[in-house]
């Protein structure tokens, strides 16, 4: 359900449309239609709606889509266009009939040339881009392409010798005429969105303790919720959520130390009993290195309005090799429900306790409602970097299931009881020499965002394919103290291909088609009600397939390497569009492309093994592409 | 942070210039005042180079290599292991090694395998997940990694010399002990410098085991493929032996000999 004008809808907007969902659909509309023509075609798209995901062709899994008050269906207001993270949209003028005809509007070039992995922002008749470092943030007219204005945070330049892979920014977010963004030198940030006047600068920590920030913030109920990045450097990870209206501290919960720190408190209710002992986020480390144990915040956090709660998770554990830090080192690699209002933690579960292999955890989190044995269940499903398609129940924190979703050899499985995966000891690297390990470090998937279609009931994953070897005994140099490390070879998983989009049926837990990509798909997506499924590829291609069969329908050849969020929105016009950032970069792709940490050969050795051909399809370089028909299909914008 | 600062070197100085990548704040290896070693070491090189010398400054961080050397804006690096695969080393022109380093006044530790270690709190670097200094990783083997306490390598570098904020716990007795890389330990020990008197013992040779070395050898480094710069320096490093090894004693660095060939370093 859209959610608009403030008001909570309690229908679900799915393919399987009863009377009563129906009715409550008519009347939440009635409530938030902008004119659009929105209203007058859901219902009428709903009803002749049939998915066939499930045996009975009804999907057995399904989304209430919940956008931010004030957003309307045609724009795109967050990053993940939703509070629940689908990136699903209800336009459905562009269709798998016409997608063929997607023509280019226009196009902008952000003057930047490091990796944009940014979603772009529509709100208010204006697309707001952020860009990698320096963090520009551009005002475009959505209609035209006109430059309105832009706005320069004067980002310290220091701030780059603290970001481990690459200097990305993945978006901004628009509430109460205002746009939010996050700077590489930790300052969160609210624009006038009409005037691209600074309204508050917050300085939320420090370059130099290693900290920075390439997340895009989460806006709900007159909050910012941000966090930091930097497992890599040492510092200790932690959540904020600031005042929309003054940008101060509401509450910040650390993800190590204390419970006190973490804001685990009376109401803290975790599944497994393990992890109900008090003080875990000391009691699981050495003495005292959860004060340099990571747990950052660089991925994606969701809202449950319903519930008040936020769900997110956190980074691998740092800042040492495994065997220096012995224990499960909670809360890194771990899963948070907190009390949004007050930060307050609700369950945590960490998928990948003592992790070995660079498994962060801060994938997104689809709040999705699942048919599971009959009954339908609110859960959490993640795509998890450890290669686990993880169902939580949204309210416990259960595990309800965690199947591969690709090639996963580190761990036969995850122990339902207990909550622990099964590790096979010889993919284990605390041991110096492990070969052939799958996923590589960058997980199966790592931060690029899949997209859930209640029509079809899949979900759309654009993740990777590789493998690693880890060899000790590497030695690095800083000034200051020789260092060894280990060296991590990434290559292709079996079949030679690098990425894969892929669409997983999240009820029945298993595959239904796949796409295999010369290079990791590093770029997030979006499934419209057309049944259309966008991506990019670091090999310069705009890709729009059938979210049904996975056929391929169209692409279109950009200027560099796709890393960013493709959104579709509304024009002015009455017309559909759909909106990607080209640029390559990001841990993929700065590895190839002569900005890679040389320092570091965890990251810089690894992942550049793996992209050695990528300056053979792409040179680097950021730019706006927007697409629409090229005949005005007519406002006919609709939702299943 | 892109600043060269020309350095008269008597009446050939207008013939060459020596471009040198550097940290400013990174004492004793090299300060924006010019009184670290390898300061020193660049301007003897450079005289039998004929050269004057200038500097490109950039913290010794991620990105170092990539902004500096490899981005042509300097074409050398004073101080860098002779192992690094992304520079083309010299010969090394020393060897250096990780030292205990306790207060005078309270007992030496001799090696990792030392029992009173259990009860004492160990300093070490860190450089960020991905690497160890290997004394990091060989008191984990010997199950003291409860009792380490890390310093980031980088620091907070709006203060001078960040790397010897490990020195100085010493010193206060924010920890017992801590295991550092010699160069640093030697020069901030040095009498009048340290705030007590410290006492440094080398990590012996029995502590080291196979991916674990205790001591590096360290060259300086141009870009790959800059073999004729590399070639002069190495002359010129040759020539200029015994003054280097002057300043290297002067500067308090703990000097070991290169390991006996069929060692395992």
């Amino acid at each position: 359900m859209e959610m608009c004008g403030g008001l909570v809808a309690p229908a679900v907007l799915t393919g399987r449309v009863t009377a009563r969902a129906a009715a409550l659909l008519a009347v939440a509309l009635s409530g938030c239609s902008r004119g659009d023509g929105t209203a007058g075609s859901v219902t009428e798209q709903a009803a002749r709606v049939a998915a066939p995901a499930s045996v009975s062709g009804i999907p057995a899994a399904r989304a209430t889509i919940m956008l931010p008050p004030g957003a309307d269906s045609g724009e795109w207001t967050i990053a993940p266009r939703d509070y629940g993270s689908t990136r699903y949209s209800p336009l459905g003028q562009i269709t798998t009939a016409n997608v063929a005809r997607l023509r280019l509007a226009w196009t902008f070039s952000t003057g930047v040339l490091r990796g944009h992995e940014a979603a772009p922002i529509v709100a208010d008749g204006a697309m707001y881009v952020v860009t990698p470092f320096p963090n520009l943030l551009y005002a475009l007219d959505v209609a035209t392409g006109a430059q309105r204005w832009k706005y320069d945070p004067g980002a310290s330049r220091a701030s780059q010798g603290v970001a481990c892979c690459d200097v990305v920014n993945r978006g901004a977010a628009y509430a109460e005429g205002r746009v939010f963004f996050n700077t590489l030198d930790v300052h969160t940030v609210a624009v006038d969105a009409r005037t691209g006047k600074e309204i508050w600068k917050t300085k939320l920590g420090e370059i130099n303790r290693g900290e920075s920030m390439t997340m895009a913030p989460l806006v709900a109920d007159g909050r910012v919720y941000v966090g930091n990045s930097g497992g890599e450097f040492g510092v200790r990870g932690w959540i904020a959520a600031l005042d929309v209206r003054t940008g101060k501290v509401v509450w910040r919960a650390y993800h190590t130390g204390p419970d006190a720190d973490v804001l685990i408190g009376s109401r803290f209710r975790p599944f497994y009993k393990a992890d109900r002992t008090k003080d875990l986020g000391l009691k699981t480390w050495p003495a005292e290195q959860w004060k340099t144990g990571g747990g950052a915040v660089w991925g994606w956090i969701s809202y449950d309005p319903e519930l008040g709660a936020i769900y997110y998770g956190t980074s691998n554990p740092g800042v040492w090799n495994p065997a220096v830090r012995p224990g499960d080192n909670k809360w890194a690699s771990s899963i948070f429900a907190r009390d949004a209002r007050t930060g307050e933690a609700l369950w945590a579960y960490q998928p990948t306790p003592h992790d070995q292999h660079d498994y962060d955890e801060v994938n997104e989190s689809l709040l999705l409602d699942l048919d599971i044995g009959g009954q339908w269940r609110s859960v959490i499903v993640r795509p998890g970097r450890n290669g686990f398609m993880y169902v939580l129940d949204r309210r416990t924190g259960e595990v309800l299931s965690a199947k591969p979703y690709g090639l996963v050899n580190w761990a036969t499985g995850v122990d339902l009881e207990t909550g622990r995966p099964t590790i096979v000891p010889e993919k284990e690297t605390g041991n110096r020499l492990a070969r052939n390990v799958c996923p590589a470090a960058p997980g199966l998937k790592d931060w690029q965002p899949s997209a859930f279609s209640p029509r079809t009931g899949l979900l759309y994953l654009p993740h990777n394919h590789l493998c690693m070897d880890y060899e000790g005994g590497q030695a690095g140099y800083i000034a200051g103290t020789p260092y060894v490390g280990a060296q991590v070879k990434m290559y292709a998983g079996p079949g030679g291909h690098r990425g894969v989009f892929s669409a997983w049926d999240p009820a029945g837990q298993r595959s239904v088609w796949e796409i295999k990509e010369k290079f990791p798909v590093w770029s997030g997506t979006v499934v419209t009600a057309g049944d259309v499924a966008f991506y990019g590829t670091m090999d310069r291609w705009f890709k729009a397939v059938d979210a049904r069969t996975g056929k391929p329908l169209w692409q279109f050849q950009t200027g560099s390497g796709i890393i960013g969020q493709p959104v579709t929105y509304l024009g002015p016009d009455g017309r559909q569009y759909v909106a990607i950032l080209s640029g390559v970069g990001g841990w993929a792709g700065a590895a190839a492309l002569g900005i890679l940490p040389e320092v570091d050969p965890y990251i810089a050795l690894g992942f550049a093994n793996a992209m050695k051909d990528l300056p053979d399809h792409t040179p680097e370089g950021g730019m706006l592409y927007v697409f629409a028909l090229d005949t005005a299909g007519g406002p006919s914008a609709t939702a299943p | 942070m892109l600043v060269a600062l020309a350095l008269p070197a008597g009446p050939l100085a207008a013939q060459r210039t020596l471009r040198v990548c550097a940290d400013p704040n990174n004492l004793p290896f090299s300060s924006r005042r010019l009184d670290g070693f390898e300061n020193r070491i660049a301007v003897v090189v450079a005289r039998e180079l004929g050269a004057r010398v200038a500097y490109v400054w950039w913290p010794q961080r991620r990105g170092f290599l990539r902004s500096t050397l490899d981005a042509g804006r300097c074409d050398v690096v004073i101080g860098t292991s002779a192992e690094l695969d992304a520079v083309l080393a010299t010969r090394p022109y020393y060897r250096s090694t990780y030292v205990f380093v306790t207060r005078a006044d309270a007992r030496p530790v001799r090696s990792f395998g030392d029992s009173s270690l259990r009860a004492r709190r160990i300093g070490v670097h860190f450089t960020g997940a991905g690497g160890n200094p290997p004394p990091a990783e060989a008191l984990a083997r010997h199950g003291l990694a409860e009792n380490l306490v890390g310093f980031s390598i980088y620091g907070d570098y709006r203060e001078p010399h960040p790397p010897a904020r490990l020195i100085d716990a010493v010193t206060s007795g924010e920890v017992d002990v801590a295991v550092a890389w010699g160069p640093l330990a030697g020069y901030f020990a040095q009498p009048g410098r340290a705030r007590t008197a410290l006492r440094l013992v080398p990590v012996p040779a029995t502590d080291e085991s196979p991916g674990l070395p205790m001591t590096f050898a360290i060259a300086m480094g141009v870009r790959r493929g800059d073999t004729a710069l590399r070639d002069e320096l190495q002359r010129a490093l040759d020539r200029r032996a015994p003054e280097i090894r002057a300043i290297l004693e002067r500067f308090g660095v703990p000097l070991v000999d290169d390991p006996p060939r069929g060692a395992t370093r």
